[in-house]
């Protein structure tokens, strides 16, 4: 028996041969002359200064954990969604509290400014400062 | 019938060579692509079992959210400049080997020597059934439904505890 | 029907989808450059053919014949994985898209979806999911800071608009009581969609698939005035191509899923009204579900050429502040739907 689970199967064989085949195509027909130049890592056009693995903020860190909990609560919401319509006030109730549970963890994270991201702060030049600065560069020449 | 069967051989071993895979690569990338592709079999293998639910959330979670936070920490954490963990701590090392002496152990006796502790009949029908989402919700809703919604401190739980500590750690 | 019978009309509908999908991203590429062209008083591609219509061939080929430059710095085997990952997500997602009722021909009844799993909407989710990895990876291997910036970045914002994502899809699923696609667009029946039913939940989900799809105004993985070319800066060749075919061919997927979700499949009641049955209505059904798509799409490269980027911390906000408390006031409000008008 081929169940739809073998329909996708086969879709995703065909997927994996398709995408195989174009980039061996175009392996074999595209010309390969590298050069030191060439395999250089792009850095405008000057040489790459240290390790290309620079290290990132932190915060990065932070979303990717509270997008792993709500993920499990969004996978946990599915069955919930799924048979809701069978339990009347009762499925209402037990969603309404995961939901509030939900929210509070949410609540907390915006509270504690886990959500903040790093924001610009401009300053717009005074033009007093900029007045000040050139008297001291033309003082002290 | 038989397709199933060589579908389980493949998906067990590309389970096999994926996590063996995983712990003998130097880079701890490279392992993290192995682990995502062992992911991959174990769903294949729940989705033989008729456990729609589980597979899928195996790749969601597991996949789609918990590998990436590992990207995320082997990325922070550059590992150009890694050294292997075990070689210089052998006590550890002998520590590693009687556990998993004693899992492997515990598994073989499981399989060879064990009862199951229920008379488990297998019945097809009845398991294509109790894998769908809809039986898990059923389930979740009425049976354990206490368990659900403590599973929801839990994960608010996790949450709090998770930021304390990253802030902890890194500022 | 036999076994064989049964192979022969999935392969058929395989092919069928997978060629309509290639072509339609091709021309995608192509209508994506005309109506920028308009929009900003130019002509655009009109030299390959009539009006420029032989332009996305000539791209193809002109991409397949580019050297492949791949840096020393690379981790080489990752470097060819990345945008193989990426097309193969987005092309293995149209597996249960529906694009019209059953139809009759010969003397089969055939559903016109490749495969109707009783898990569709997990299924994309779960390959949505993975549609990250193209992108660290190729941010990770490539050796280059603006690379892995761009990369690090694209998958932040992917995560994070992929929890408002699943959120809005449950509002969905309250009312059709099914993760089959199928049995969503019927629960759509008549102008009961869910974009109408449930609009925080339509305007979630849009928003999100725009943040999935990496499409102006949340391009930031790729902002060039900062990140070069963001996760591709060191990709050439083909491989770029796979990057490209990959956007557009998410941007599909996405359209798809939303006229699917909110906007009621193939559903259209005046067909419905006009009494028409067999062929001829499932033919307008099918014609049906393509317009809707084909708006959706335009819908894309319009927000697109009419709307500035967001700065990362704008979009940020956005997500977790604005689309996420969004996405759960949905799901109560359509849960009190259900509740008051016994939908």
């Amino acid at each position: 028996m081929l169940t739809d689970f073998g329909k996708i199967l086969i879709f995703i064989i065909l997927a994996i041969v398709f995408v195989i085949i174009t980039l061996l195509i175009s392996k074999l027909i595209r010309p390969n002359r590298p050069t030191f130049e060439k395999q250089k890592v792009y850095e405008c056009g000057e040489n790459p200064e240290g390790s290309p693995w620079v290290k990132f903020n932190i915060r990065f860190y932070v979303v990717a954990l509270i997008f792993i909990i709500f993920d499990v609560e969004v996978v946990l919401l599915f069955p919930w969604a799924l048979i809701y319509k069978e339990y009347g006030i009762y499925g209402f109730a037990v969603g309404l509290i995961f939901l509030l549970i939900l929210g509070l963890g949410m609540a907390y994270e915006w509270r504690k400014g886990d959500l903040e991201w790093a924001r610009p702060q401009p300053k717009p030049p005074k033009l007093s400062d900029i007045l000040n600065r050139n008297s001291e560069t033309l003082n002290s020449n | 019938m038989k397709i199933d069967l060589i579908l389980f051989f493949l998906l067990a071993g590309i389970a096999v060579v994926t996590s063996i895979l995983v712990i003998t690569r130097r880079n701890a990338i490279i392992s993290a692509v192995f682990l995502v592709l062992n992911f991959f079999a174990l769903a294949g293998l729940y989705l033989l079992l008729n456990a729609q639910f589980i597979s899928v959330v195996q790749i969601i979670v597991y996949a789609g959210a918990i590998m990436v936070l590992f990207l995320f920490v082997l990325m922070l954490l550059r590992t150009d400049n890694e050294s292997p963990i075990l070689s210089d701590k052998r006590p550890l090392k002998y520590f590693a080997i009687l556990i998993s002496v004693f899992v492997f152990v515990q598994i073989a006796y499981l399989l060879f020597a064990g009862k199951p502790s229920r008379n488990i009949t297998p019945d097809e029908a009845a398991s294509i059934n109790s894998g769908t989402i809809q039986a898990i919700g059923k389930e979740l809703y009425t049976n354990y439904i206490i368990p659900f919604e403590v599973a929801g401190f839990l994960l608010l739980a996790a949450t709090i505890g998770a930021l304390v500590l990253a802030k902890k750690k890194f500022e | 029907m036999s076994i064989l019978e049964i192979i022969v009309i999935s392969l058929i509908k395989i092919l069928l989808v997978v060629i309509v999908m290639l072509t339609t991203v091709a021309y995608l590429v192509y209508f994506e450059r005309k109506i920028s062209a308009w929009a900003q008083n130019r002509i655009g591609p009109n030299r390959v053919g009539f009006h420029g219509l032989l332009q996305p061939f000539a791209d193809v080929f002109k991409l397949l014949l580019k050297e492949d430059i791949v840096p020393d710095a690379a981790n080489r085997p990752l470097h060819t994985l990345a945008p193989f990952i990426a097309l193969f997500v987005s092309f293995a997602t149209y597996a249960v898209i529906p694009f019209g009722p059953s139809v009759n021909i010969f003397g089969y009844d055939i559903k016109l979806v490749v495969a109707d799993v009783n898990i569709g909407i997990l299924y994309v989710l779960a390959l949505t999911s993975l549609g990250v990895y193209g992108i660290t990876f190729a941010g990770w291997s490539s050796g280059s800071k603006y690379s892995l910036l761009g990369g690090v970045r694209s998958s932040a914002q992917m995560i994070s608009y992929e929890v408002s994502m699943g959120f809005s899809i449950a509002g969905v699923l309250l009312l059709s009581e099914s993760l089959r696609p199928i049995d969503i667009v019927n629960a759509q029946h008549g102008w009961m969609w869910n974009a109408i039913v449930q609009p925080i939940g339509f305007i979630t989900f849009v928003v999100s698939a725009f943040a999935e799809t990496n499409r102006l105004p949340f391009d930031l993985p790729e902002a060039e005035p900062e990140l070069v070319g963001g996760y591709h800066t060191e990709y050439s060749s083909f491989k770029f191509a796979g990057f490209f075919l990959a956007e557009y061919a998410n941007m599909i997927i996405a359209s798809c899923l939303i006229v699917t979700l909110y906007l009621g499949g193939w559903q259209n009641p005046l067909v419905d009204i006009s009494g028409l049955t067999g062929t001829v209505a499932t033919l307008l059904y099918v014609a049906s579900f393509l317009f809707k798509v084909a708006f959706m799409l335009f819908f894309f490269i319009w927000v697109r050429w009419s709307i500035p980027r967001f700065r990362y911390d704008q979009l940020m906000n956005l997500g977790w502040k604005v689309m996420f408390p969004l996405a759960l006031v949905n799901i109560i409000w359509v849960a009190a739907l259900i509740m008051i008008f016994n939908l």
